[in-house]
């Protein structure tokens, strides 16, 4: 499965602070109504904690979200 | 949906029957059109319009008698549409155009006898229709030649009848008919038709059939001699060529012809509306601007009444026809997108538009029936319903629901059941309006609970039945009292689905009862707000009127209420489907209102006070707090929970001296919103609880990210099937939230 890239997704100024790590581009996987998608989002690399922008949430993710419960 | 269910659905709605105009003219022009063009003085394309329908436009056009103008029903504004005038005048002054090119040869020959109207329109007919058609005749134009210039110009008739040769029609004149002529015509020809204006001894063959125009020989066709005006010739013409068709492909002679000729149209066009306006004078010597004029009092006619007073059909630009196809096409869909869901679930399910329909049309049944549908087959989309549900299962939660005889008695005579969105926006009136009833009739017993209306409309009926079998059981509990509702979507709920059950409205109760004590009486001028849901209670409606005159109010009635009251839009939750058309039909409600307003249903009134309005329940006269009635603001949805949850409280703690059970620990949470974060929540459907959720497992388990600008922390907490995430920072001994968002989607490998 391709990895997909969302512009959406970014993390700038954010950092995990239970790990005081910056937060790096990673594959993650996502899933909705029997939908997975391999989409890069920043996660802290030592917890493996993923973030998710609001615009992700409220822009793409919601469109995805729609579109399969539509299915 | 069965298919044959989607044709009854379609055969309701009429806005695409016939208008009245082309169901009277015997060929079926269509007016309306013609009348649109000709009000944009497109004569042309008006023209085109009138040559596609009528054989010899030319002549047609200039000698029709005007028979739709008899069921014009502008006749009842001012006059009949002159369209008659109007294609006289088209003929005039368009431009001509060339014969309509005939279908490809069917190989079958047919002889037309009689050179009049009949006879040529028969000809021009079957000539389109592929047949190689000769006609027979002593001469060509029988009683069109000596018409005076003044109907029909010079050279029209010789145009047309060039045209009849253009489209390949053989004419031979200086025939005399005789019955060995028909004999060795039927033999050598398909079919024959004789013109029975025309030729005199088409008598000897008897009179022809009405429906067929066949005569007692087969394949012998012809029209009556009743000299009939010419439109009413061209129909016989074009029922022959009909007939002629059915015959040479030994197809049935009679079935599906109901259509041919005038008919009776089901169209509805209300004319309350509509201005009378007198017909442009004169039949010759129009001007330009006078064919316009005339033109434009056509009423265009079509029915739309329902789409008119419905925001939620005008949104989806067609009308109940059109919705019900695709509705029936959405639910066909195996693999693909479902592009009618949000249209199903955005239906009020208000029944306004039945009431306004001539043929009583349900959107409502419809949209139920789908979404109901749609549960069962697992195709309806989580998101829709589930915030109304989770608010509904928290009202029947254990902070909020209580089912309880009056204190120190251990029966009820009565019940009283405010339901619970009056309890979530007015918790002071109903423990007032509890005391006022106790006071007043003694047992009155207390339950706090939802009706079950929003899984019902949800189409989640197996959920309302459980929710409803809890309330019964209740309710038996107590010895099955008289129930006092106060809502009047709970009253019309339980009516329907508790039938044993003896319903009175709160307002009937005052009206015997009379006023409560603390009641105020300077009420002024008031808009009284029908809910949707008391349409069809013509007697909950008097007893509000009762008491809004007891309580000095003078009412206005706006033009849609009553029988015809327009949603507020969280009816069917479509609030909840589509918060952008729920906000639209409130505008829309809000907008008509020329006074304050004031309604018995707490949705109606908390929608319209959103919208700037000052609103009022009959509560807010009835048993008023401090401040001024109408003031009150319409809570969000985390104070509407709250609400509940302190009413019960109160109530447990003062009536029967009882404790709530123990709080939730993240309910511990101090947590403090900016102006819009509180926005932003309301928007998104992010309670309060949910921060504090969120929060309260971010402070135990550390998981958090910092910005390094700002400072503030963000962390994210999944209770069941939303992920919430909160922008915040430490704040005194709780937490600022300046930001919240959620979503659905999860991520893979455990994260909440």
């Amino acid at each position: 499965m391709s990895v997909i890239r969302v512009p959406e997704a970014d993390a700038a100024g954010w950092r995990c602070a239970a790990c005081d790590e910056p937060l790096v581009m990673r594959p993650v996987e996502l899933e909705y109504l029997d939908a997975l998608f391999n989409v890069e989002l920043p996660t802290c690399p030592q917890c493996n904690r993923v973030f998710i922008s609001e615009e992700l949430a409220l822009g793409k993710m919601h469109q995805v979200e729609q579109l399969l419960e539509d299915k | 949906m069965e298919q044959a269910e989607l044709r009854a659905w379609e055969h309701k709605c009429i806005q695409e029957e016939t208008p009245w105009c082309t169901a009277a003219c015997p060929i079926h022009v269509d007016a309306r059109e013609f009348c649109s063009l000709m009000a944009q003085r497109r004569w042309d394309k008006a023209w085109a319009l009138l040559a596609r329908t009528m054989p010899l436009p030319g002549v047609l056009a200039r000698m029709c008698g005007g028979t739709c103008e008899s069921a014009c029903i502008r006749a009842q504004a001012g006059g009949a549409v002159g369209v008659s005038r109007l294609e006289r005048f088209c003929a005039d002054n368009s431009t001509h155009l060339p014969p309509p090119r005939p279908l490809p040869s069917r190989n079958k020959s047919v002889a037309v006898m009689g050179g009049g109207m009949t006879g040529l329109c028969a000809a021009w007919e079957m000539a389109r229709r592929g047949f190689d058609v000769t006609l027979l005749c002593d001469a060509v134009g029988v009683g069109l030649r000596d018409l005076p210039d003044t109907v029909l110009p010079a050279g029209v008739l010789d145009r047309e009848i060039a045209s009849l040769r253009a489209m390949g029609v053989v004419i031979e004149t200086g025939v005399q008919l005789s019955r060995s002529l028909i004999e060795s015509l039927l033999e050598e020809k398909d079919a024959v038709f004789i013109d029975g204006n025309t030729v005199s001894e088409a008598g000897m063959l008897g009179e022809p059939d009405e429906l067929t125009l066949g005569t007692r020989l087969a394949g012998l066709f012809a029209s009556p001699a009743d000299n009939a005006p010419p439109e009413f010739q061209a129909a016989a013409a074009r029922r022959a060529a009909n007939s002629v068709e059915r015959f040479t492909q030994g197809v049935s002679m009679v079935s599906g012809r109901e259509l041919e000729g005038p008919y009776q149209t089901r169209l509805f066009t209300s004319l309350t509306t509509v201005e009378p306006v007198a017909p442009v004078q004169g039949s010759s010597g129009w001007s330009e601007a006078d064919a316009r004029d005339e033109a434009r009092r056509c009423l265009q006619c079509e029915c739309m009444e329902c789409v008119n007073v419905c925001e939620y059909l005008k949104h989806y630009k067609q009308y109940p026809k059109v919705y019900a196809r695709r509705i029936y096409n959405n639910a066909s869909i195996v693999m693909g997108t479902r592009q009618a869901n949000t249209m199903i679930n955005s239906c009020m399910l208000c029944g306004l538009c039945q009431a306004v329909c001539p043929e009583d049309f349900s959107m409502a049944d419809l949209c139920l029936e789908a979404r109901r549908s749609m549960v069962e087959l697992g195709t309806m989309p989580p998101s829709t319903h589930e915030f109304a549900l989770r608010d509904m299962a928290f009202a029947n939660g254990d902070s909020c629901a209580l089912a309880r005889h009056a204190p120190a008695e251990d029966s009820s005579d009565y019940l009283f059941f405010p339901g619970c969105q009056l309890t979530a926006s007015d918790p002071d009136g109903v423990h007032a309006a509890y005391a006022d009833l106790r006071a007043r009739l003694g047992r009155v017993g207390l339950m706090l609970r939802c009706c079950g209306a929003p899984a019902h409309w949800a189409g989640r009926q197996s959920l309302a039945d459980q929710s409803l079998s809890i309330l019964k059981g209740e309710w038996e509990q107590l010895g099955s009292p008289r129930i006092i509702a106060a809502c009047p979507t709970c009253l019309k709920t339980l009516r329907q689905w508790l039938p044993d059950a003896e319903i009175v409205s709160h307002w009937s109760a005052l009206r015997a009862m009379g006023l409560p004590g603390g009641a105020r009486a300077d009420g002024g001028t008031l808009t009284v707000g029908d809910p949707c849901s008391a349409r069809h209670d013509t007697m909950l409606r008097e007893d509000v009127r009762t008491l809004l005159d007891r309580l000095g109010v003078d009412t206005v009635e706006p033009e849609l209420n009553g029988e015809l009251a327009q949603c507020c839009g969280f009816g069917g939750l479509l609030a909840e489907a589509n918060p952008e058309l729920g906000q639209a039909v409130a505008q829309r409600r809000a907008d008509e209102l020329t006074k304050d307003f004031v309604t018995y249903c707490v949705m109606c009134r908390d929608r319209i006070a959103r919208m700037g309005k000052r609103a009022l329940h009959l509560y807010d006269l009835l048993y008023p707090g401090d401040g001024e009635p109408g003031s009150r603001p319409a809570p969000g949805y985390s104070d509407r929970r709250e609400n509940r949850t302190r009413l019960c409280e109160r109530l447990l703690r003062e009536l029967w001296n009882t404790d709530q059970a123990e709080a939730e620990p993240h309910e511990a949470v101090q947590v403090a919103f900016t102006d819009e974060a509180a926005r932003l929540m309301e928007n998104r459907r992010i309670l309060r609880s949910d921060v504090q959720k969120v929060l309260y497992h971010a402070t135990r388990t550390g998981a958090q990210f910092v910005h390094d600008e700002t400072d503030r922390l963000l962390a994210s907490w999944r209770p069941s099937t939303v992920a919430y995430w909160v922008e915040y920072e430490p704040q005194n001994d709780g937490f600022m939230v300046h930001r919240a968002w959620c979503h659905r989607m999860r991520v893979r490998g455990g994260q909440s």
